[in-house]
């Protein structure tokens, strides 16, 4: 067992698949050469040759465009967009074809695709390097949306990414690109997509988070600990399609929601969680399902970037809210 | 071809004129009698399906559809080029390459009939559906013609565009990967002068779009696209180019639609009848009837047999359309996810008791 951080588990599941398939094929800005610029496909180009692992031009619609096409020609297409914040010239490509082409020509052409993408804040960034906008995504009928939020499950996500016949949005928490390193097995191994982890069992309250929040969650379930409040902590790993029946089964045991989310509340992943404690624990519920998500506003430069991300003590001021309704 | 036809230069690759004479020797391609008559016998094969389609829309039995008429000789060079191992990656105005390709009328009129499985194909493996959103399709065909380079397959990837579809984005982003990547690609752009009711001079400021290839690094050249010869000699030039390994070409073939943009477009709003009429008199059917018959290789009595024909058999597909099973409920949700995910399971689900509960009552 390796010890990584995601940047080096995300490269070596690329490195394994691009290894058993040759039909795999990873590519983007900067994505060959230099091996990206977070140095995610590092080494890959050298490894495998142009022909596998290349640059592109300038140009995210191109990218995502192309890869249609790739596929329709039956490659298995991973393609980088440099940052999410990017991805929007793109965005006409996606909803348009990536995530229709299979339903349109009725089944006769697959898009098995993954797109990846960093995405959310806090690290600093310059404008359009900090948003959180997986619901965007998530909103698209067609497609499946995948976060990681540990070296480990970023491995054995993006394998099943790969391996999954349908398009898959993979949106890489980029402030944990470096924040941990784990044990993660060097050989191949996957996690199935649509299905979430509970990763702290409690009985007071539901905690339901993705992506880099899940550092700041556990903290928050420590802190709650230490105040007398149990805690059940779920990693959703897979936002769309959402797995229900994990999140309703711990919802109806502990009888309070609360989702943790970065990206904008309204219309976000945070009203999905609370639609599904309404349809499906509704007669356990103790508390008002809750949502703490960023504001709707424009995510701040780094000056002011610490009033909009939630640190631990503000999910646990949400969770001792809850606990004490 | 592409040196002798350079678009900075204005020059336009014209063989037969108007009245159905070869007017460029040099540049008459070689072809067998049998096969000019073929792409005679296909442009009326398509105008069939395409003059019935607005004629079953009027009466109500189909949804809007967008004419060829008029502007059928560029579709038909390129089938005329086309091997089965080549792609069509059509925009919408292309019938005849689709019936080449292997599409039938009933898919024809099924897609502009409101099913979906009309975009299916089942006879024509190497044929993209119909792509609305303009200009989107080109990245498709330079991405499966990276795909067969990749694989080392033989192919060449035909990619149709209209005048105005050269304004967006992904026309740019396309010609610039296919040139950048060198693929087998000939983008087919057919200049019928009005994108909706949009002239092109206002849609750019060049005379001749042909002379945006030169940008990207590609032989483009623009032909007379009302002339089956013209139209059959660049794409043969193309197709030939784009196999040898050198990269993709641009073809502007300039024409004109005689009907409206859709069967809910009206033309009159923008354009004269001395204009239509002028295009009219260069119908690229009526060019290649009369060359055909100065041949003595076509005559009346063999066109109204074929024309009897070609009825008799467009109506009986569209009988075929109009008695395709209903519409079912897991038409909507098969095909979005190689499995369907639980969640549409459950959506599918709440609906059919809700038909049961109507049943019931």
């Amino acid at each position: 067992m390796a010890i990584m951080n995601m940047v080096q588990s995300i490269n070596s599941a690329l490195d394994i698949k691009l290894g058993e398939d040759n039909k795999i094929l990873s590519f983007g800005e900067d994505a060959g050469v230099e091996g990206g610029v977070f140095r995610v496909t590092e080494g890959l180009y050298q490894k495998y040759g142009e022909k596998r692992v290349f640059d592109t031009p300038l140009a995210e619609s191109g990218i995502i465009g192309t890869a249609v096409g790739m596929c329709v020609s039956g490659l298995r297409p991973v393609a980088e967009i440099q940052f999410s914040g990017f991805v929007y010239p793109g965005f006409d490509q996606i909803i348009s074809h990536v995530s229709r082409m299979h339903n349109r020509s009725r089944g006769k052409y697959r898009m098995s695709m993954v797109i990846r993408m960093p995405y959310g804040g806090g690290i600093k960034a310059i404008e359009h390097h900090s948003e959180s906008m997986e619901a965007l995504f998530a909103h698209i009928p067609g497609l499946k949306v995948v976060i990681p939020s540990t070296p480990y499950d970023a491995k054995g996500l993006l394998i099943s990414a790969i391996e999954d016949n349908d398009p898959v949005v993979f949106m890489e928490p980029k402030r944990m690109y470096r924040a941990i390193k784990q044990e993660v097995p060097e050989d191949k191994y996957t996690i199935p997509l649509g299905k979430a982890k509970v990763v702290h069992q409690g009985t007071d309250i539901t905690v339901v988070s993705f992506g880099a929040l899940m550092k700041e969650s556990i903290a928050a379930v420590e802190i709650a600990k230490q105040a007398g409040i149990s805690v059940e902590l779920i990693d959703l790993r897979t936002i769309s399609p959402i797995d229900r029946e994990t999140v309703a089964a711990s919802i109806c045991k502990t009888g309070r929601l609360l989702s943790v989310t970065e990206g904008p509340t309204s219309f976000g992943v945070g009203a999905e969680m609370i639609t599904l404690a309404n349809e499906e624990a509704f007669l356990y519920l103790e508390a008002p399902p809750t949502r703490l998500a960023g504001f709707d506003t424009i995510v701040p430069l780094p000056k002011g970037e610490h009033l909009y991300f939630h640190s631990p003590e503000r999910i646990f001021y949400e969770i001792k809210k809850l606990a004490e309704y | 071809m592409f040196k002798k036809y350079d678009p900075l230069k204005g020059e336009m690759l014209e063989i037969m004129d108007k009245k159905g004479k070869i007017t460029n020797k040099e540049m008459m391609p070689e072809l067998d009698d049998e096969k000019v008559i073929d792409a005679y016998k296909l442009i009326h094969y398509s105008r069939m399906v395409d003059l019935k389609a607005v004629s079953y829309q009027r009466q109500g039995r189909m949804y809007t559809y967008p004419p060829n008429l008029g502007q059928e000789a560029a579709a038909v060079g390129v089938s005329t080029v086309m091997r089965d191992i080549d792609w069509l990656v059509p925009a919408y105005r292309e019938l005849g390459a689709y019936l080449t390709k292997g599409a039938t009328p009933k898919d024809i009129y099924l897609y502009w009939g409101g099913h979906e499985d009309g975009s299916r194909f089942p006879g024509a493996p190497n044929l993209l559906p119909i792509a609305v959103p303009i200009a989107t399709q080109l990245l498709h065909a330079v991405g499966i013609a990276h795909g067969l380079k990749y694989q080392e397959k033989e192919g060449v990837v035909f990619a149709c565009i209209g005048d105005g579809g050269t304004s967006e984005g992904d026309f740019h982003e396309a010609m610039n990967f296919a040139a950048v990547w060198k693929v087998p690609v000939v983008f087919l752009c057919q200049n019928n002068q009005y994108a909706i009711s949009l002239p092109t001079k206002k849609q750019t400021a060049v005379d001749c779009i042909a002379v945006k290839a030169v940008a990207y690094g590609m032989p483009g050249i623009r032909v007379d696209g009302n002339d089956f010869f013209s139209c059959y000699a660049a794409a043969k030039a193309a197709h030939d180019h784009a196999q040898s390994g050198n990269g993709p070409v641009f073809i502007e073939a300039l024409t004109y639609r005689r009907g409206a943009h859709t069967t809910a477009d009206d033309p009159s709003k923008y354009r004269s009848k001395e204009e239509e009429q002028a295009w009219e008199d260069k119908d690229p059917a009526i060019r290649l009837k009369q060359y055909l018959m100065d041949k003595k290789l076509w005559s009346d009595e063999q066109e109204e047999e074929l024309l009897e024909k070609y009825n008799k058999e467009v109506e009986r597909q569209f009988l075929e359309f109009e008695n395709y099973p209903k519409y079912k409920l897991e038409d909507v949700f098969q095909y979005m996810y190689t499995e369907m995910p639980s969640h549409l399971v459950k959506q599918k689900q709440k609906y059919e008791e809700f038909l049961a509960w109507k049943e019931s009552q």
